[in-house]
């Protein structure tokens, strides 16, 4: 009997205790948010999220017509603008993009640098900063030719800060002061810079669709009434490498010029057209290559 | 009188970057990760064996498949862990005083995605000087876990995914 008491246990209810709680490192770790949007962008304007390093995005966009014209134009599907562009992903912070729409056969490109990015852990930051700038090319005939033309006059600007938060799994919120500055104007109370806020916002509503608001305030430079503030609205579907957007929209322009200073149409009056943007991303450069 | 002591290698043996694969792959794309920072605790008196792996830590070749995994798989936000608690089953038959490499059966519960589940694995340890180097590997069924696959890609991802483990411990000093 003393011989047994002098012997260690080997099943005492401290060896049952958890054996991870020894060596698992509880020490919370920096990380940095991911899926704020399912896309690149929000709808027509640019969103928080970037895509991978080595990540190639082939973008098609269709805006189709008004929506109340009626039965015998398939209620604006006969009438059907496009955009095709590339973006791809230098880094996890820096992206670029290049497109051209078929309105004006406008070219566009942009590059998009993230210098914060939204993280949780130690050294948290609350939001993501990121920093757009994009210019666009009219390679249309010009519009007047009996007044001297110049090269310049196809060139437009386009520039912005968008602050965006993850607040949880299901909804993300961003905010873009942004300005565009046009070389020349159709008319002479048409002002070259605009200044317009942007609200974009996320709920996701299952695992694979998510609604989307894309809304843009016109701050200065536009006469209210005979332009309108472009709004979006819609839903992300997500099916492995492809992310379809369908939504109704009073805006027909595919780039940050065309839909910030070319909306004519009043969203709530019926002025509204569907659109979808589809996304297929490529990985050109694989991250992370293991030998096993 | 004497005191009977336990065998010589009563004690603890971890490891803070156990590696742990699995491979998902059912159609022609090619669906498998790795991590290289699971946590893995087994005591060689018992053979009580407990992993515990972060979700967001497995790496994929493709950025977009480890977004969508994390994302819509095993949604790690709303369960960062998988946990495996279990027991050599042959633990007696180890001897891991002496060098060699021994055939092991595990058993255990793995929780994963909110749910959990038995397992059986097997594996072998090799024990070499004092140190002890494990492999063992596993099927899964992911509806056990509660993951579902969307009809979609039913043909491109496996549900019945093999994991592999493989670790080299060391002594948990006290």
């Amino acid at each position: 009997m003393l011989l047994a008491a002098l012997v260690p246990p080997l099943f005492s209810s401290a060896q049952k205790k958890d054996l991870l709680s020894l060596v698992e490192d509880t020490v919370p770790k920096k990380e940095f948010i991911s899926n704020a949007f399912k896309s690149t962008r929000v709808i027509d304007g640019q969103s928080m999220e970037f895509l991978g390093k080595g990540v190639l995005d082939t973008r098609i966009l269709h805006r189709f017509g008004l929506l109340n014209s009626g039965a015998n134009n398939l209620y604006g599907l006969d009438q059907a603008n496009m955009r095709l562009g590339f973006d791809y992903g230098f880094g996890r912070n820096l992206m670029a993009g290049v497109g051209r729409t078929n309105i004006n056969k406008e070219l566009d490109g942009f590059i998009k640098f993230r210098p914060l990015w939204q993280s949780t852990g130690p050294g948290s930051v609350p939001v993501s900063v990121v920093i757009v700038t994009s210019m666009t090319m009219v390679t249309g005939p010009y519009v007047d030719t009996s007044i001297k033309n110049f090269f310049t006059s196809r060139l437009a600007f386009y520039n912005a800060v968008i602050i965006g938060r993850k607040f949880n799994h299901w909804f993300s919120l961003q905010l873009t002061p942004e300005m565009v500055h046009r070389n020349i104007v159709n008319y002479a109370g048409d002002h070259n810079d605009v200044f317009a806020l942007g609200i974009g916002a996320r709920c996701k509503l299952s695992r694979r669709v998510a609604f989307v608001i894309d809304y843009h305030h016109i701050v200065y430079g536009l006469t209210r009434g005979t332009y309108e503030d472009p709004l979006a609205v819609g839903f992300d579907i997500e099916t492995g490498g492809h992310v379809f957007q369908l939504h109704f929209s009073n805006s027909q322009g595919m780039n940050e010029r065309a839909f910030l200073t070319e909306t004519t149409d009043k969203f709530w009056k019926g002025g509204i057209r569907f659109g979808f943007n589809l996304s297929r991303v490529f990985t050109i450069h694989a991250a992370n290559k293991h030998e096993y | 009188m004497t005191i009977s002591s336990a065998s010589s290698a009563q004690g603890k043996y971890f490891t803070r970057q156990a590696n742990i694969s699995f491979d998902a792959t059912a159609g022609m794309e090619k669906i498998e990760a790795t991590t290289h920072a699971a946590v893995l605790i087994l005591d060689v008196a018992t053979g009580e064996i407990q992993i515990a792996v972060l979700l967001k830590g497995f790496e994929f070749e493709k950025a977009l498949m480890q977004e969508h995994f994390n994302e819509n798989y095993v949604e790690s936000d709303k369960y960062p862990r998988c946990e495996f608690k279990g027991q050599l089953l042959n633990n007696k038959e180890v001897n891991y005083s002496a060098n060699g490499i021994y055939p092991i059966r595990i058993k255990g519960i793995m929780t994963l995605h909110g749910e959990s589940h038995e397992v059986t694995a097997q594996g072998k340890l090799t024990v070499r000087d004092g140190h002890i180097q494990g492999e063992a590997g596993f099927p899964i069924i992911l509806a056990d876990y509660g993951i579902a696959i969307p009809g979609l890609v039913k043909d491109k991802v496996a549900e019945r995914p093999r994991i592999t483990v493989y670790c080299s411990l060391q002594p948990l000093k006290n």
